[in-house]
């Protein structure tokens, strides 16, 4: 006899299963490891959590000492003085120089890599150039800041050009910064044209215009809450960068007037202070955090209205 | 121009749009039901929703043991929502819902404290594109009895039957390390029944098995569903009218309707009975009028 | 520059189908937006090579093997990268058990069990989005805020750097992870779930298998982000003087870019020709690894 008939079949009695449906072996283990995957992924908002309280208390401490006014709006940082101030502008001016100059280099640069990707190279290049620009968004930040330091400060800005620039300069910095933006950018606002669909491209061809034509006013205003998303993510890593500004923007803390000039941002203050090595609960140890959050709230900001644009834009197609 | 084109057409859509209340249609179909002698799963005013909208609509429809039995039906009309709330494959997607009662063995298969894994271990089922694991061909078919551990005193040996079983072990026997993926589409779907028979299930249900297949695959597939049936009870949706004819023992004949005040297509059961009747002297004019090619 | 111009003849030839129209693909206009555009890739790509090449030639003096056995001195033509090499193998290795696991299952929760009609399984999604873009000093941070909680007294312990990058990665693992599982087709997930195996079963026999590759692929890409970091690790003060080989989860360590960032903050020259060597090698050691993600994906992963 078969050991493959069916285990009901032969001894069936009508009406009465042979053996039932109800599960007699409940499956604790099952139940236990859905739990704990669970878990892990909650643990991603437990996360955010931590980050929260991890810069909010050491923040309401110093908070404590330095008024949220004068930290916000006042113009000296030397929290390591004396006669110790904490008004964070110098360190947003020098953040603001940096991720502008970078935005002014990667915005152009990396729409165009993007409208020519998508628009008008032949499958094969593109095939090549897209690996090519990711592998080229994983150099390490300390490289480019070696760079923007030897390179672009010191042998084009004073070597080449003789430019009245000491040995660091939030320019320097923030074009070096631009360029290691260019292939977020240039990837993501990719994808955003890229999805929009052959027929608007066809459509707008099919009306006499070029391809010119059908980029800029088909395409680009089609892909458009996708293309900002990127921008606006190229922002929120701008502000957030770090190694190359600690390397390459200087470490003075002043308000920052011109391109040339150095500057310490938020990040190369939180970079460096942490050099120093502070006691847990001093005034300097607080001040880290309390430049943390700030940095943390601005880039949370830019990362919502980021997401934001992407959900919107998917929702199109 | 037009205008007056898009107008003639709505009159014509207008006209062939079948007017039906569901309510008397359903009394008046329940009464003609043939009793099914030793049924295994009988429906009993089976409702299926995805979320707001009803796809099948009242359906009483007894399944007998070690019978062959076809859905047929136009496309769209429920045969596979209804084929899935069998077994409660339905589980698995989002807004899914099933009213009425379904019953395997006299078990209410919704109950509760029912397991859903045993009704699925208990009917097995077959897709209509062959879904063989990325795996090998042997670990295609101990796959199951392994993940339900089953008690197998050798797994070759079942493997073995398995495939004999679904007439592929000639043509796989000297390549069961190798992956499934280079079977053919037939041996492929093969494949996928013998892995059914490989878990003992007590009921395979398929849904169009034989539509992605070449008519000679398809043949082949046929005979197996015959050779099957000593043992199996098998339900087959198909839209292939010839293939119902060939094998089953009976034949449901769904539709789609249109409600009227929603404009919703949903489905149900029109006639239900011996396939030799169905064919040859169907008692619903739709039921003629599908068979005969005058409609889907 | 030979590229450029044959770039823009092989385009007006493929292009000259479109028709000489009002403003065809030949007006001026046209061919400076192309020229522009040619030009952005250029500029982006030029840069680029600039920096290859020059830390290629600022460090290639300095490429030799004493750059992997020395250990850092004061004096250049000493000193080497031996401990920031292990300290890098140890923090990533531990980082990587930490993730990966953690990564995976979260994504399997949210890709295969989640409810997406649910707020909460919607939050943790935006959540994970946007734990992407935070800057990574600020996982520096929370780290810090951790030890000290923890009352660590000495922070520059691998457990605490692969913590920063551990949470770091996280989301890369996550997305990369569910982008992976979502490739399986609904089909093999039914033919699983048809023979009465349990969803969970179904997971691990059948859909996460399937998506090694994928994931595999995600890891690596992740991990050599973290392998390239080094913000995170000077908040916990790796920016030490380690003369000795890291040997365990607690032992002081410091990494490859750490090191080359001490280097580069020396006025001396020769450390910043140690610098430029040491970035060579990190840069070679991600290229491999990004090489190794690329064959993986096209090697293994599964075509349905
Ligand atoms: N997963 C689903 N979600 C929502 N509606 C569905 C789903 N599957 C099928 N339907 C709808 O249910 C109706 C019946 O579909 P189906 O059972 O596939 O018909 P058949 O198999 O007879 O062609 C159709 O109107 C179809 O659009
Ligand atoms: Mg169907």
């Amino acid at each position: 006899m078969s050991t493959l008939t069916p285990v009901g079949g032969s001894a069936l009695l009508p009406g009465r299963p042979a053996v039932s449906l109800r599960s007699n072996r409940p499956r604790h283990g099952e139940t236990f490891v859905r739990f704990l995957l669970r878990v892990a992924a909650i643990l991603t908002i437990v996360i955010t959590g931590g980050i929260l309280i991890a810069l909010l208390v050491p923040s309401i401490e110093f908070f404590r000492t330095v008024s949220v006014f004068d930290f916000l709006f006042g113009d000296r940082w030397a929290p390591r003085f004396a006669d110790a101030s904490f008004g964070v502008l110098p360190l947003v001016t020098a953040t603001a120089w940096t991720s502008g100059i970078a935005l002014l280099v990667a915005i152009p640069l990396g729409l165009g890599a993007a409208v020519f990707l998508s628009e008008y190279a032949k499958p094969g290049l593109r095939k090549v150039l897209k690996p090519v620009l990711e592998i080229l968004a994983g150099i390490p930040t300390v490289v480019f800041g070696l760079f923007a330091l030897q390179f672009v400060q010191a042998t084009v800005f004073r070597g080449l050009f003789d430019l009245d620039t000491g040995a660091f300069s939030v320019l320097a910095a923030g074009l070096v910064m631009g360029v290691m933006i260019v292939p977020t950018i240039a990837s993501i606002s990719e994808d955003a044209m890229s999805a929009v669909p052959l027929s608007m491209r066809q459509g707008s061809a099919a009306l006499g215009a070029n391809r010119m034509q059908t980029t800029v006013r088909v395409v680009f205003p089609a892909a458009l809450s996708g293309i900002i998303a990127a921008i606006v993510l190229g922002v929120s890593r701008a502000v957030g960068e770090t190694m190359i500004v600690a390397i390459a923007a200087g470490g003075q803390a002043r308000i920052v007037t011109g391109p040339l000039e150095q500057g310490q941002t938020m990040t190369g203050f939180i970079a460096n202070a942490a050099l120093g090595d502070s006691r847990v609960g001093s005034l300097e140890y607080d001040t880290l955090f309390a430049v943390g959050l700030l940095l943390f709230l601005v880039t949370l900001l830019f990362n919502f209205i980021s997401i934001r644009f992407v959900r919107r834009f998917r929702e199109i197609y | 121009m037009p205008t007056k084109t898009r107008a003639a057409s709505y009159t014509t859509g207008s006209d062939q749009k079948p007017t039906i209340h569901f309510p008397a249609e359903h009394a008046e179909r329940s009464a003609a039901l043939p009793t099914v002698p030793n049924a295994i799963i009988e429906c009993k005013d089976v409702n299926v929703y995805y979320n707001a909208f009803r796809a099948v609509t009242g359906v009483d429809l007894s399944f007998g043991s070690k019978e062959i039995t076809a859905l047929i039906g136009p496309s769209g009309c429920g045969k596979s929502t209804l084929l899935r709330s069998l077994n409660r494959m339905n589980d698995l997607i989002d807004g899914a819902r099933v009213e009425g009662s379904v019953t395997f063995q006299g078990e209410d298969i919704y109950h509760k404290e029912v397991d859903a894994i045993e009704v699925r271990r208990r009917i097995g089922m077959v897709f209509q594109k062959p879904n063989p694991f990325p795996k090998s061909i042997y670990d295609n078919i101990a796959y199951g009895p392994r993940v339900i551990g089953l008690k197998a005193s050798n797994m070759d040996d079942l493997v073995e039957e398995a495939l004999t079983r679904a007439a592929l072990w000639p043509e796989v026997k000297d390549k069961l390390k190798q992956s499934a993926f280079g079977l053919s589409g037939g041996q492929q779907q093969r494949l996928c029944i013998a892995r059914t028979i490989a878990v003992k299930p007590d009921v395979i249900l398929m849904d169009e098995p034989c539509s992605s297949l070449d008519p000679i695959a398809t043949s082949r597939i046929e005979d197996l569903m015959y050779e099957l049936r000593e043992d199996y009870t098998i339900i087959i949706v198909t839209h292939n009218m010839q293939q119902a004819a060939r094998v089953a023992d009976r034949t449901a004949f769904f539709t789609a309707l249109a409600s009227e005040e929603t404009g919703d297509r949903t489905g149900l059961l029109v006639e239900y009975d011996l396939t030799k009747k169905i064919f040859e002297s169907p008692a619903d004019q739709r039921t003629e009028d599908y068979i005969s090619g005058r409609f889907g | 520059m030979t590229f450029l111009t044959t770039g823009l003849g092989a385009h007006i030839r493929s292009a000259s189908i479109h028709g000489k129209v009002r403003g065809g693909e030949h007006s001026a206009r046209s061919v400076l937006f192309l020229i522009a555009l040619w030009l952005c890739l250029f500029v982006a790509f030029g840069v680029l090579l600039t920096l290859i090449i020059t830390t290629l030639i600022d460090g290639f003096s300095r490429l030799d093997s004493r750059l992997v056995t020395e250990y850092p001195a004061s004096a250049p033509e000493r000193a080497g990268l031996r401990p920031a090499i292990l300290g890098s193998i140890w923090v990533i290795g531990a980082t990587a058990l930490l993730t990966i696991p953690l990564g995976v299952a979260a994504a399997v929760h949210l890709e295969e069990f989640a409810d997406r009609k649910k707020w909460f399984n919607r939050a943790i999604e935006l959540n994970v989005q946007n734990l992407a873009a935070v800057p990574s000093i600020v996982y520096g941070l929370l780290a810090l805020g951790f030890l000290a909680l923890l009352g660590v007294q000495n922070k520059n312990i691998v457990i605490g750097g692969a913590l920063a990058l551990g949470l770091l990665v996280l989301p890369v693992i996550i997305i990369s992870t569910r982008e992976a599982l979502r490739g399986v087709p609904l089909e093999i997930r039914q033919g699983s779930l048809a023979l009465g195996a349990t969803p969970l079963q179904t997971v691990w026999r059948q859909t996460l298998p399937a998506s090694v590759p994928g994931i595999a692929t995600g890891a690596i890409l992740g991990l050599s982000r973290a392998l390239g970091e080094a913000a995170p690790l000077l908040v916990l003060g790796a920016l030490v003087f380690v003369s000795f080989d890291p040997n365990g989860l607690l032992s002081g360590y410091t990494t490859m870019p750490i090191q080359i960032f001490n280097w580069t903050s020396r006025p001396q020259a020769e450390f910043h020709e140690l610098a430029s060597a040491g970035s060579i090698l990190l840069l070679l050691i991600l290229l491999a690894m990004n090489g190794l993600a690329i064959f993986i994906r096209n090697r293994y992963q599964q075509r349905w």
